[in-house]
């Protein structure tokens, strides 16, 4: 049995969903979702770089280089809003996010 | 079944496996170990599709950067996890089906389907034979010409990001000593030392 290209898509459906799910199932606990969005962000470079490798085009490649970026500054970014707002009320739970208006 | 096929099996399998422990590990230390076992495995995928620069970008910088920010930050706050965990399964089916469906979704279309032979005229970028050219050249090739504004932007934004998660968390701190440079440049024999004539016997 040869490994296809619907080989890595279903491996990156599957790691999607479970990203999906993990949103769900931790939604107090906005570090797992952080990580959560992680896993679906990887299930799309999976994706891209199958279809790159399938194709024989690299432009997938280079996209899933700018997916990488793009990740690597939300994890920053989301983890410092984390930080800032922990120190403000000394917990992370979503319920309590809504004081963070104005 | 060749080589190939058995590392993509034991791959995915760890992959997929160590995603389930990520979102359902009750620590989230724990989750974040395993979602560094995932980004590996995901750089063992990116190797089997020749993708060699891809997956040693994966490593090094979303296990050696991302997943150990995680760390530090998971570590940094001290919270109270078991009380985050609490009626954990209350939306769970709602999210399995979600997801199940999606999955499902996702599969049933992209599963079954190949390519059609008109696909090949319309690639643009081709991928240069391993060995004429390494993938890592063969990406700066294509990056650093065609590419070259939207590699720029993607620095901007990583300029962009590491100025705001400094200027979020930088704080200055009140009633802690510091450093004075100034004050301590400035000062003279005259201002710091002060000649005081003790009787003796009597102290200051």
């Amino acid at each position: 049995m040869e490994i296809g290209i619907s080989h890595y898509l279903t491996v990156s459906a599957i790691l999607f969903m479970l990203g999906v799910f993990g949103i769900f199932l931790n939604r107090k606990n906005i570090i797992v979702i952080l990580m959560s969005v992680e896993l679906i962000l990887l299930a799309v470079n999976i994706n891209m770089v199958a279809f790159s490798s399938f194709l024989n085009d690299i432009t997938g490649q280079v996209f899933a280089l700018f997916i990488l970026t793009v990740a690597a500054a939300e994890a920053a970014i989301g983890l410092a809003i984390l930080v800032v707002f922990y120190r403000n009320r000394g917990s992370i739970a979503v319920e309590d996010v809504n004081m963070m208006k104005g | 079944m060749g080589l190939q096929a058995l590392f993509f099996y034991l791959f995915a399998f760890i992959a997929v496996a160590s995603a389930f422990m990520v979102i359902s590990a009750r620590n989230p230390v724990y989750s974040v170990l395993f979602l560094i076992l995932t980004f590996f495995n995901a750089a063992g995928l990116f190797l089997l599709t020749g993708a060699e620069f891809l997956a040693m970008i994966l490593l090094v910088v979303y296990i050696g950067a991302v997943a150990v920010l995680f760390l530090f930050v998971v570590m940094m706050l001290d919270i109270d996890f078991t009380q985050l965990r609490a009626g954990v399964l209350e939306y769970a089916p709602v999210g399995a089906l979600i997801g199940l469906i999606l999955a499902a979704e996702l599969i049933i279309v992209v599963g079954g389907s190949t390519f059609s032979p008109e696909i090949a005229k319309s690639i643009s970028m081709p991928i240069p034979a391993i060995t004429e050219r390494t993938n890592t050249a063969a990406l700066g090739d294509v990056l650093y010409t065609h590419y070259v504004y939207f590699f720029q932007i993607a620095g901007l934004v990583l300029l962009v990001a590491m100025i705001g998660a400094i200027v979020l968390t930088l704080r200055h701190r009140e009633n802690i000593k510091r450093q004075d440079i100034p004050t301590q440049v400035a000062r003279s024999p005259e201002t710091a030392v002060e000649v005081v004539k003790v009787k003796s016997g009597q102290g200051l």
